[in-house]
């Protein structure tokens, strides 16, 4: 089942020349509207009238997060904010989130993209869809909302969180797909086991996972469990949200909305593209975004093409699920976070030392997060009502801080292991 | 069908057209629209020909046109309705018809193009009327329908229409429309559409381009130009800012 046959099986040769004019388009648009593209293009001495083959892009300089900070809130807009029909943001650090806007033809092309990946997921209209997602500045909820009502889908917007009531609901309203991140799909397998509740008995037939990376085996698993068809989907904020790629039901690599995103991989020192089907870091151009286009965004995901055509008949490109990243981000419970955040909190409060480790698990399915910090000692041999006072402070900062709630342990002066050289701030006991 | 790659043109040392990159699918109707001066009726006359572009490639079913003569072009199956319809204005109706098929018209064996001839009048009724008139005696409706009658008597499979609603009243301007989407429809032809009526043109078209000096900007469905709040703003006349919202 296609969604868009025209598109999504369109020729090479087809796809190339659409992709040409789109990107030439959207070149000359974010030069005219966008002054950060422009004055770097002009730096740069590119001008963008000189864009004549989809090779060219490699001329173009780079866009990182940090640019889309920099820009905050709205420095990146191509179109004026009354254009503006919808506004969402991703987590960063120091409470600096990039915030990203779509017109309401932007709210269409979404819905659409997601159309076609919850299409080639196995979802039709006759589909209950539970969205389990946080509707939120998040665009997980909303980007897999608007594309399920696209397709005519019964859509159920429960939101993340209280599993209890979204395995009632889902018994009860007979839901047949799941959307949620794939670690969650475990723990409502589990708690589905621990309530005793026979998976026979549930209509579940798909599942939708995505926002944070997973493995083949945590897939087969979900599947097992949950007696699901599993699949894997990718997008990021920046660039639009869901609905960038995603699997079709051969389960073999997320095919690439190629008439909507431009994607490269490079190597992420040299920046060059890599060879095709090697492994390194996403780079994705917009070609149709109005009000928020970027060019040669670095996402940082490792991921690699996957040249052989795909067996369900899309001509599009695939790339493997994303094997890891190329920077420091931790996603935590599909949250975003840099262990940079969780140290301008700990800088900020009084009594703590700047030495701190960030223990990441798996408690069954779900991520554990415990932060330990040192604190001087005279408050460490303070009395308790003290100690627990710092504790919750830091917990409830780092709680808005990050938007997930996380363990604090106050360790005594100089237990953390000390490293030569760089510090080791993270250990992440998840087996990813 | 037709592909057109990085186009380049220029009069003297004006860059008319900057790396212009469209296609046309086959069957479907293409509307380019943009301001005065955006380059629309170059780049149309580029492509049939008439102007020469500097560079880039024109591709029409797969091969490569940019260079040729006009009269080659035409027998390649690309009939161009020009601005202003520019008809044979001291000549009957049926001469201006026969003018158009041209290149394939020869004494001794006019049955096809009679045929033809019966046929354009069946889809104009109006021309069969005034056949042995003079055509600049034509009314402006009638001498739009003339023109496409003209160009399609060259039997051309590529349609490209520049302006078709100017300076006719919106009724007329609306019947002409039909036609085009008709031709479309049931003759199975595809059209390259150029008009400062942007919303007419949209609402009949499937996907467009947006021109702005030279340079395309948009490209998308026709549908989602429509929606497109820069062309509502320059080219569909909303003036959004004073519009209360919803």
């Amino acid at each position: 089942m296609y969604w868009e046959p025209d598109k999504e099986c369109m020729s090479r040769v087809d796809m190339e020349q659409l992709q040409l004019e789109r990107l030439q388009a959207t070149l000359s648009r974010v030069y005219m509207n966008v002054p950060f593209y422009r004055k770097k293009f002009d730096e740069l001495g590119i001008d963008p009238d000189n864009f004549r083959s989809l090779e060219d892009i490699q001329k173009l300089p780079f866009t990182l997060k940090n640019d889309l900070r920099d820009s905050y809130p709205y420095g990146l807009f191509a179109v004026p904010l009354r254009d503006v029909v919808r506004i969402h943001a991703s987590s960063g650090t120091t409470g600096m989130s990039t915030v990203v806007g779509y017109t309401r033809n932007d709210i269409k092309t979404w819905s659409n993209l997601v159309a076609r990946v919850l299409t080639a997921a196995g979802v039709t209209k006759d589909d209950v869809v539970q969205i389990a997602f946080g509707y939120s500045l998040f665009t997980g909820g909303f980007g897999l909302h608007y594309g399920a009502e696209r397709i005519g889908a019964s859509v159920i917007p429960i939101s993340s969180g209280n599993t209890a009531r979204q395995i009632k609901i889902m018994q009860d309203f007979r839901t047949t797909a799941l959307v949620c991140t794939p670690s969650y799909a475990m723990h409502i397998a589990d708690t589905i086991q621990e309530m005793g509740i026979n998976t026979n008995s549930l209509s579940l037939k798909y599942g939708l996972f995505g926002a944070e990376p997973w493995s083949e085996e945590m897939r087969q698993e979900i599947q097992r469990k949950l007696k699901i068809i599993a699949t894997d989907n990718y997008g990021l904020s920046e660039v639009m949200g869901p609905g960038v790629a995603g699997e079709c039901l051969e389960r073999n690599g997320l095919h690439i909305n190629e008439d909507h995103f431009y994607a490269e991989i490079v190597n992420p020192e040299t920046l060059v593209p890599v060879a095709p089907g090697e492994t390194g870091e996403l780079v994705i151009t917009t070609l149709t975004k109005e009000a928020f286009p970027v060019i040669r965004f670095r996402t940082r995901d490792l991921t690699r093409f996957i040249p052989e055509p795909c067996p369900c008949g899309r001509k599009t490109m695939r790339m493997s699920r994303v094997m890891g990243r190329t920077d420091d981000m931790l996603i935590i419970k599909g949250v975003n976070v840099f262990p940079s955040q969780i140290e301008a909190v700990l800088f900020d409060i009084e009594g703590t030392e700047p030495h701190y480790q960030i223990v990441i698990d798996r408690k069954g399915p779900m991520d554990d997060v415990t932060v330990q910090v040192e604190v001087s000692e005279s408050i460490f041999f303070d009395e308790m009502k003290k100690q627990n006072e710092l504790m919750k402070q830091i917990k409830s900062r780092l709680a808005s801080e990050l938007g997930i709630g996380v363990e604090v342990k106050l360790v005594e002066k100089k237990t953390l292991q000390r490293s030569e050289g760089k510090a080791r701030r993270v250990i992440d006991l998840r087996k990813l | 069908m037709l592909i057109l790659k990085n186009v380049e043109v220029y009069y003297g040392k004006i860059h008319a057209v900057k790396h212009v990159s469209l296609h046309v699918r086959k069957g479907e109707i293409v509307a380019l629209i943009g301001a005065n001066g955006a380059g629309k009726t170059t780049l149309l006359s580029t492509i049939s020909g008439l102007i020469r572009s500097s560079s880039g490639n024109i591709l029409y079913e797969g091969s490569e046109i940019s260079g040729r003569n006009p009269d080659a072009i035409v027998k390649l199956g690309i009939s161009h309705v020009p601005e202003g319809r520019h008809i044979f204005k001291t000549l009957s109706v049926e001469d201006n018809l026969l003018l158009g098929s041209y290149h394939r018209y020869s004494f001794r064996k006019s049955g096809p193009v009679k045929k033809d001839m019966e046929k354009m009048y069946a889809m104009f009724p109006i021309l069969a009327k005034r056949k042995k008139q003079l055509a600049g005696t034509l009314s402006g409706g009638e001498q739009q329908m003339l023109a496409i009658g003209r160009a399609l008597m060259a039997e051309p499979r590529l349609l490209i229409l520049d302006e078709p609603g100017t300076g006719l009243a919106p009724t007329i301007a609306k019947e002409i429309f039909s036609h085009i989407v008709r031709l479309r429809d049931d003759h199975g032809l595809t059209v390259l559409l150029v008009e400062q009526n942007a919303r007419s043109a949209l609402k009949i078209a499937d996907s467009g381009y947006v021109i702005e000096t030279g340079r395309i900007i948009l490209q998308g469905s026709a549908e989602e130009l429509l929606l497109n709040r820069d062309v509502q703003r320059a080219y569909l006349g909303r003036d959004l800012d004073t519009e209360s919202p919803l």
